[in-house]
């Protein structure tokens, strides 16, 4: 298993009490594969992912759970050892590919960096693997583009180049936090296939942080849905679609436009998302989920396991 | 980049000429100099001869014109005071001007820096609250102020520092250097630290403001996230970034701690440029005070366009593509 995170709790302590962001998150990720995660705006599906590499703001801190990294605890490193994870051992791609590059430096300075901080390279060596890396995320011509400056790129290239600077020390696992939501659909795509091909290719582990049912659909084997900082629902990604377990997923998958299929009007989930300091007691969905019975007002469903699947629901408790 | 150049020399000429204008009309109002020349018991008739040997009697854009033509050769007439060419006086004055002005910016800009750079790394130590404590003191108390109680503590109480003057100083060639002798020396340091504390606390907050700034961008974290040492993301990535807008301001600060030389000057008894248009303005000595506005403007230019090319130089998304 190349990740695995149990229990994970994370709080972000303050003056007015301390605010539970994620509770109880668990999953894991094997070498190659490539696990989807999704859920709403705040639901802490990126706070999941700055966990796991140490990067948490103050004051939120991990408060309960382990993260394993190919069978080493490193939630727990000191911030030097795990400075060394992040980058070599982990690579992590960003949203905002326009703004993830440092304006005043070439690409190739920044590559050449990353790649002599974390492999024991001469200068010479580092210029030949980060020209190997800008062809291999695709970039036409390395050799002209290497002295330019990230505004000199398409927003489509400057995420391929971020991709090569998160693979730049191979690591066994790439935390891509919505990676294609700021680019134009045509390039979401081939971003998108980059990202399939490395954890086919390289046998990267994947964790694939996005709110689009669509870009899981196709990338995906198993997929993770988030609702208010607990995964809700985890399983195959054809599984959790076809016959959602959890009422919110059914209702995410309700709220996807299918072409072809005529339907009146979208399903969609009423209410909002609580805020974190205003979680029902119970279930957290409760107050949205139209199945809701007398127990869901009371007690906190934990992830059952269904097959291969597991679901927080009491639907599927056993009676 | 030639082109680029040549458009600033063009407006740096345009600029000087109006400055020069406005030098020329204001201090036509400043007092009739004639009156001062001759005191009060020359006649109406003595007065009109001096007018017109003096020129004083054409029309005012031909007296502007060999005022322009006159200061593009250096030569801004006689000083009505002193009866000395005015390039004399000022190229006696430079030397002691600039000096000071060099030692404050140097010490403002290289205490400024690094206590703004400490004070965003560790925003919780007690030295960075001592040290934002301190620089509000620094931009809120006047020079004035600033000097006086320097000299207080320093010159009276202690005794260990000059109050006034610039010490021995050394010719070389038509420099005057006070950097070559220990009383020189010794007399730059309070009127240096006069000078440029306001610069100092500025340039530390400024950095401060924009390091803090720079520290929550995305490349920053993402440069985190790729595991770079703390020393590589704050003095490579975040530092560069935060020194593009700092240029700037240190540049026009570096033109205003010349311009604002005359209060220091006045309360050092510092015999610079500012002393001399101190002076002058006392006496409506016009050509003294025109060559001096000119020259400070000239400064102000020459600096922003280092300011420009300096600029130019770090950010790359300025440069013109040239493939």
């Amino acid at each position: 298993m190349t990740l695995e995170v149990k229990g994970l709790k994370v709080e972000f302590p303050s003056r007015r009490g301390t605010l539970t962001a994620l509770d109880d998150v668990s999953f894991s990720i094997q070498r190659g594969e490539v696990l989807g995660v999704v859920g709403e705006s705040g639901a802490g599906k990126s706070l999941t992912g700055l966990a796991i590499i140490g990067l948490l703001e103050p004051p939120g801190r991990i408060a309960a759970g382990e993260i394993w990294l190919e069978g080493r605890r490193i939630d727990n490193l000191p911030p030097e050892e795990m400075r060394r994870v992040r980058g070599r051992r982990i690579g992590v791609v960003f949203q905002d590919p326009l703004t993830s590059l440092n304006p005043l430096f070439t690409i190739g300075q920044q590559l050449e960096e990353t790649i002599l901080t974390h492999l024991p390279l001469g200068r010479a060596a580092a210029r030949d693997r980060a020209l190997s890396l800008l062809s291999e995320v695709g970039i036409p011509a390395p050799e002209a583009r290497y002295d330019s400056y990230p505004h000199q790129f398409s927003g489509g290239m400057r995420q391929r180049v971020v991709i090569a600077l998160a693979i730049a020390a191979e690591p066994v696992l790439l935390i891509a936090d919505e990676p294609t939501t700021a680019l134009d659909v045509s390039i979401q795509a081939q971003i998108i296939e980059l990202l399939k091909r490395l954890a086919r290719e390289r046998g990267t582990a994947v964790m694939l942080i996005t709110h689009d049912m669509g870009v899981i659909a196709e990338t995906s084997q198993r997929v993770a849905v988030m609702y208010a900082g607990r995964v809700v629902e985890i399983g195959p990604v054809h599984e959790v679609i076809r016959a959602p377990l959890h009422p919110y997923t059914a209702g995410l998958m309700g709220s996807i436009p299918k072409i072809g299929i005529e339907k009146k009007r979208l399903v969609q989930i009423d209410g909002a998302m609580p805020r974190l300091n205003a979680i029902p007691p119970g279930c957290a969905f409760n107050p949205r989920c139209p199945k809701r019975f007398d127990r869901c007002l009371a007690e906190r469903p934990d992830p059952l396991a269904v097959g291969a699947r597991a679901a927080a629901c009491w639907l599927h408790a056993a009676p | 980049m030639l082109a680029f150049l040549l458009r600033r020399v063009g407006q740096a000429i345009l600029v000087m000429l109006t400055v020069g204008l406005i030098a020329f009309s204001l201090f036509r109002f400043v007092g009739d100099p004639v009156v001062y020349m001759g005191g009060q018991d020359a006649t109406e008739a003595q007065r009109e001869l001096w007018r017109r040997e003096l020129g004083l009697d054409r029309p005012f854009f031909v007296q502007y014109w060999s005022f322009v033509k006159n200061a593009a050769h250096g030569e801004f007439g006689l000083s009505l005071r002193q009866v000395q060419p005015v390039s004399r006086l000022i190229a006696d004055r430079l030397p002691a001007t600039l000096e000071l002005s060099f030692v404050a910016a140097l010490l403002a800009v290289l205490a400024g820096i690094p206590m703004g750079i400490y004070t965003a790394l560790r925003p919780r130590s007690w030295l960075s609250h001592a040290l934002l404590a301190g620089s509000l003191a620094g931009v809120s108390l006047p020079t004035f102020l600033i000097g006086i109680l320097l000299i207080l503590v320093f010159s009276v109480t202690l005794g260990w520092l000059p109050s006034f003057g610039r010490g021995d100083v050394v010719q070389l060639g038509g420099w005057s250097t006070g950097f070559l002798t220990a009383s020189g020396l010794k007399s730059l340091i309070l009127p240096a630290i006069t000078l440029g504390l306001f610069q100092m606390t500025l340039i530390q907050r400024l950095v401060r403001s924009e390091m803090l700034e720079v520290l929550r961008t995305d490349y920053i974290r993402f440069a985190r996230a790729r595991g770079l040492t703390d020393r590589a993301v704050h003095f490579r990535h975040a530092l560069k970034n935060t020194l593009v807008p700092v240029i700037t301001i240190t540049g026009l600060q570096l033109g205003a701690i010349i311009a604002f030389a005359i209060i220091t000057e006045t309360v050092f008894q510092w015999p610079g440029m500012g002393l001399l248009f101190i002076q002058s303005v006392n006496f409506a000595d016009v050509p003294v005070m025109a060559a001096y506005l000119c020259l400070v403007a000239a400064f102000f230019v020459l600096i922003n366009l280092v300011v420009d090319l300096l600029y130019y130089a770090v950010d790359p998304r300025l440069r013109i593509e040239t493939q």
